[in-house]
This record gives C-alpha cells, sequence and structure tokens, in this order.
C-alpha cells in the first residue's frame, strides 16, 4: 500500500539561506513532508479532517520550523512561543509536526482518533506534548489565546513570546471569536497573532453559501487590530506577515486565502470531502502526488544549492 | 496558610450576603497569592469581585458583557499558571458560558474558580430570565466539576480561602444575592467533608443547602415544638464529590429525609441525596424545590414564599414524609459504589 510508505527523510538539509532557519524553499517542502504525515495518519485512522488539515499545511510549517521560538525537548519552557489551534479539526496538521520536532516518536501518529492513543480528534493539552489549550469546539482558541497572553503580561514575558492563533472560516462565524478579538484589543495584546485559515469552505458548503463571513479583514481591523490579507500558500508571504506581526504594537491578524485539501489535485477546493476521510486508494493517489512533489522540490533545492 | 487566613478574618454576627464572602475573602486571597487573578463580565459591584479590582487593578479583567469570552480567558490564564476567579451571575456562569466551561475548564481540570454570584429565585425583581435554578443540576452533570454551595457569610468565606489552597480541578462555587441569616456564629475551620451535621434529630433527616439551611433549622424548631418530632438538619456545601458516608450515616439513622434547596428538584441537592438512598440505604426521600417551572418577579422573600421554599414550606413536606417512614428499618447495603 503506497499510504503506509514510510515518509521520505528530509535530510540532509541543504544550506540554509537564512542564517540557519530554514529557507523558503526549504519550508514548502517540510510543508510537503506534513502533508504526507496527514494523508498517511488519516488512512489509517479511517476518520478525521483532511482537507482542513492541508489548506493550513504551509501556515503551520512557517510556524514549526522558522518562526516559533520552542523547544521540543523542553515543551513547558516557559519562554516559548504559543501555538493554539482553535480549528481544532486540523489536529492532524500540528500533530505531524510536533512529531516532527521530537515532541513525541513519529510511530505514535498512527495511533490518531483510536482507543488508547494519545492523539486525540481534537487536541488535547492533557494528554499531548506541546499541546498549550485543548480545542475543537470552534470559536474559544482566540479567547484562550487572550488569556495566556494576559498571564504573560503579569509574567513579563509580552515582549519575549509570541502567541500565533490559527483560526478557521467556521471560527469566524462563532461569535465567541469577535469577543475575543474585542477584549485583545481592548486589553492591547501586542503580541497576538490571529491567523486565519480562511479556505472557503465548510461542512454544509462553501462558507459564502452556508454563512458568508464578509470580508474578515476589514472586520478585525475595525475591532481595532492590524489586518492584512495574503495569498495562505506563499511561503514567502506567511514568513514575512508572521515575523511582521511580532513587530507590531497591537494584536496582528492575518487572513490566508487558502485552499481546502491543498497539494492533493483531487481534493484541492473541492467540496465534499471535509470530516471524510480518504479511502486506501484516494490515500494512495494522494501519496503519488505529494511524494512527486516532494521530490520535485528535492530536486530544485540541490539544484539552487 | 488557608487557616491563618481563615483565623484572622472576622466573622459576621448579623445577617449577610454569601457574596459579600466572596468579595472578601478573594481580597485576603490575592494578597497572600499573587498567582490569583480575578475575572469579571460586568457584574463586579453584584459579584463583589469589584473589591479585589479595586486592591489589584492589574490582576482584574472586566470582560465586559461577553461571559463566554470571560470562561475561555479564564482557560488561558490557568493553563498559563494563574488561579482565576471567574466571577458573574449563576445564569451567565453556567447556561450562558457551559460550553466554553466544558472543554476550557472542566476537561483540562484547570484551576478556575467560577464564582456564581445571585444563584436561585430569591435574585428576585428581575425575574426569570436572570433567576438561575438548575445550575447545581449543570454543573454536577459535567465531568470534573466540584460544586459548593455555602450556608452563610462565616461559611462562604472558608469555602473562598479553602478553594484556593485545599482544592486542586476546577470548582464552581453559588453565592446568593440577599442577606442570610447567620447559621455559623465562627468563621468555621474548614468545610470539612462538606456535609455538616447542624442539629441531631433521630425521626427525620433534612439536607439542605445555601440559603435553604437556616430555614431548615426553623422547620426543625417548629417540628420539636409543635409535633414533638426530633429532625436532623445537615448541611450539604460540597455537593459534589458528596461525602456519601455522612449521608448515609443520617439515613441509616432516621430512615427518612427531605431535602431543601433554591433549585429545581432535579439534578440538585435533592437528586444528589436519592442516589446515594438509592443505591445504599433506599429509604424514602422527599425533594423541596423549584418544579417544572421558571422563576418569577418579586422580592427575595415573596420569591421564595412564592414556590414554597419556606421554612413551614420544609415543615410541612417533612410531616408527610414521617407518615410514609417505612416502620421496619433495614441496615444500610455495604459493599456499593459508593462506600
Amino acid at each position: 500500500m503506497a499510504h503506509l510508505k514510510p515518509v521520505p527523510d528530509p535530510t540532509p538539509e541543504p544550506p540554509s539561506k537564512a542564517g540557519g532557519k530554514p529557507s523558503v524553499a526549504e519550508l514548502n517542502r517540510y510543508a510537503t513532508v506534513l502533508r504526507i504525515q496527514c494523508v498517511r495518519m488519516l488512512a489509517v485512522a479511517k476518520s478525521g479532517h483532511l482537507d482542513s488539515s492541508l489548506s493550513a499545511a504551509d501556515i503551520v510549517a512557517a510556524l514549526y520550523y522558522r518562526v516559533l521560538r520552542h523547544d521540543p525537548s523542553n515543551p513547558k519552557w516557559p519562554e516559548r512561543d504559543r501555538f493554539v489551534l482553535s480549528k481544532g479539526h486540523a489536529a492532524p496538521i500540528q500533530y505531524a509536526a510536533l512529531a516532527e520536532h521530537g515532541y513525541f516518536p513519529a510511530e505514535d501518529l498512527m495511533g490518531l482518533r483510536q482507543i488508547g492513543s494519545h492523539l486525540q480528534g481534537h487536541p488535547d493539552m492533557t494528554r499531548t506534548p506541546g499541546i498549550e489549550v485543548s480545542t475543537g469546539s470552534l470559536g474559544q482558541g482566540l479567547s484562550m489565546s487572550v488569556g495566556i497572553c494576559l498571564a504573560m503580561r503579569l509574567d513579563e514575558l509580552s515582549d519575549i513570546s509570541q502567541v500565533f492563533t490559527v483560526m478557521s472560516d467556521g471560527d469566524c462565524q462563532e461569535g465567541e471569536s469577535w469577543e475575543g478579538a474585542m477584549s485583545a484589543a481592548h486589553f492591547g495584546l501586542s503580541n497576538l497573532t490571529a491567523i486565519v485559515d480562511y479556505n472557503h469552505l465548510q461542512t454544509d458548503g462553501t462558507t459564502e453559501e452556508v454563512m458568508d463571513t464578509g470580508d474578515v479583514r476589514a472586520k478585525f481591523e475595525a475591532f481595532g487590530w492590524d489586518a492584512v490579507e495574503i495569498d495562505g500558500h506563499d511561503m514567502d508571504a506567511i514568513v514575512e506577515s508572521l515575523e511582521r506581526s511580532r513587530t507590531i504594537d497591537r494584536p496582528a491578524a492575518i487572513v490566508c486565502q487558502t485552499k481546502k485539501g491543498r497539494g492533493v489535485s483531487f481534493m484541492e477546493d473541492r467540496f465534499g470531502f471535509h470530516g471524510k476521510p480518504p479511502s486506501a486508494e484516494q490515500a494512495e493517489q494522494a501519496m503519488e502526488e505529494l511524494e512527486a512533489t516532494y521530490k520535485e522540490q528535492t530536486k530544485s533545492l540541490e539544484g539552487g544549492a | 496558610m488557608a487557616s491563618e487566613l481563615i483565623a484572622a478574618a472576622e466573622p459576621q454576627t448579623e445577617s449577610m450576603a454569601t457574596r459579600q464572602a466572596y468579595g472578601d475573602a478573594l481580597v485576603a486571597l490575592g494578597e497572600t497569592y499573587p498567582e490569583v487573578v480575578a475575572l469579571d463580565a460586568d457584574l463586579a459591584v453584584s459579584t463583589q469581585s469589584i473589591k479585589f479590582g479595586k486592591q489589584f487593578p492589574e490582576r482584574f479583567f472586566n470582560i465586559g458583557a461577553a461571559e463566554a469570552n470571560m470562561m475561555s480567558i479564564s482557560t488561558g490564564l490557568a493553563a498559563s499558571g494563574k488561579v482565576p476567579y471567574a466571577s458573574t451571575f449563576a445564569i451567565f456562569a453556567t447556561s450562558r458560558s457551559y460550553d466554553q466551561v466544558r472543554l476550557g475548564i472542566a476537561h483540562n481540570e484547570l484551576k478556575v474558580r467560577i464564582g456564581a454570584s445571585h444563584g436561585g429565585v430569591s435574585l428576585g425583581e428581575d425575574g426569570a430570565s436572570h433567576q438561575m435554578i438548575e445550575d447545581i443540576a449543570l454543573m454536577r452533570a459535567m465531568p470534573k466539576m466540584q460544586v459548593i454551595v455555602p450556608a452563610d457569610y462565616n461559611q462562604a468565606y472558608t469555602a473562598v480561602i479553602e478553594s484556593y489552597e485545599r482544592f486542586d480541578g476546577p470548582m464552581y462555587m453559588r453565592f446568593g444575592r440577599p442577606k442570610t441569616p447567620v447559621v455559623y456564629s465562627e468563621i468555621p475551620e474548614t468545610l470539612g467533608t462538606g456535609v455538616d451535621v447542624l442539629r441531631e434529630g433521630k425521626d427525620i433527616s433534612i439536607f439542605t443547602c445555601g440559603h435553604m439551611v437556616w430555614r431548615g433549622l426553623e422547620a426543625a424548631e417548629t417540628l420539636e415544638r409543635e409535633d414533638g418530632v426530633e429532625a436532623e438538619v445537615v448541611n450539604v456545601s460540597i455537593i459534589k464529590p458528596i461525602d456519601s458516608q455522612s449521608v448515609l450515616r443520617s439515613l441509616a439513622k432516621t430512615g427518612v429525609a427531605v431535602t431543601a434547596e433554591e433549585h429545581r428538584v432535579v439534578g440538585g441537592l435533592g437528586d444528589a441525596i436519592r442516589q446515594v438512598a438509592a443505591e445504599q440505604h433506599p429509604v424514602p426521600v422527599f425533594a423541596l424545590g423549584m418544579q417544572d417551572e421558571f422563576g418569577v418577579s418579586g422580592t427575595a422573600e415573596a420569591c421564595m414564599e412564592h414556590f414554597g421554599l419556606t421554612a413551614s414550606g420544609i415543615a410541612d413536606l417533612a410531616r408527610e414524609a414521617l407518615l410514609k417512614k417505612p416502620i421496619v428499618q433495614h441496615p444500610p447495603i455495604q459493599g456499593g459504589p459508593w462506600s
């Protein structure tokens, strides 16, 4: 079964162009590795949200491999940046990133959603190292992040540690998200970054059909945030806007226009895959495509080195 | 430390609302423990969290009329090592923000204390929209959530102080709006097991909580005077986890019980006692409380009377219960899940 092949080893790493940090080209390849892990996990689990994980892969790769200040050997390092996955149903992409960084053994990924595994259907801080807060009920992640920022302020960590919260279009439909946005601006939280993985598809149809959220960037701005909109699959733009958000003196929103199922041709931007695991054939096809992408990315990295 | 704070506090000798104790004890906790933070949702004067806010403005967060947000913010604070006291009316602390309390606070077993004031119909004039009569049921049903309902100012003070040091995990504390007569003449050293026999008796047990405790004591007086009945009055301040052994001891002694609470007869203290009785010592237990109905506007006292939540209501139910008391008493069943 192609989808059970081992994940390609991303080493040896070509010389980095970003002063010890992975280059944009390398980050793109890391995103492919995370996508491959997601397909494998979901194929084994036969349950979960693959397309929602794939749309966030580039954002998550940029964060875990380049932007986040974190220490996998000390997940509770007080000065770490925090990652909060408000769109908890995309847990597989975070699990893949955590496993790739050694927060727990990579073989744990194959236990996703199964009895006895610490990898729950949605992130669980009581079970999985590297999870800051349990999420999964949409709308709560941004408010929880506000609480984390307030605690950091009391601990005089606001100038050191940034809180990055990844939200979905569904999150933007939940009223609590806007309560959170309001309070972040009110408390002047300069170390909070909200990243909206706006993939335009939800369970019952397109976001525009189901419940159009309108201009999300403008909404954050109206709440007093710094707000930009970018292509959520353009690694250059992702890294730049994430790093820029650290320098802003108020909460910063990055609305990422993304495609659900990104990286797998038959899923990309297609309705009907939300919460549906890939069949064996679909997983095999997805793996072939992603492995081809990985090889291509490796080739161009070696060529460019 | 908790014992020193309790010893240092001034007991109330006059009627005083339990929410006042919340405010006063919170200040004492704030002075002693830097991790303590308090939150409110635009009701800081009503809940009395304002006292903490004035003393420690940098550790007090008014979230505005956004209770769900307040609970999730408390989650973030607790996940980062703070001990939040999230304060609002019982209705907004439970039904309005149940999902946020459930996933963020209870599921993660975080040390967040929900300071819920204005529980029950004695909230009075604001009426049904604000009178929370199913909060104990909601919070008892929530996994990992501890439920505490103190009887008067003095016991409420102890509850708040002990909530910091003695208990881990999430906790719901219910306080009331109106002045409540003194039940404990001193500030008790501890809540103990949470099941406190205030008056011994052999004929019938009266299990009470919160504003119904002093009414229970009054009912026992009446029963003794008018009927020659020796009623045992038990204050249950820790409703979850309930000390079933103490409940059982009283049930085994009297063989019949009534419960009295300012709450629905479903899911609250009454059901907690009936659960113990049904599994370990099946004797009749009759519950006084809100039937299948919502509250109404009126003064606190008028509302209590309207729904029969009075000393004479308890005495009447006790007389009815005594008529149904089994003549033959069986020993308690041992070895059940409650033992």
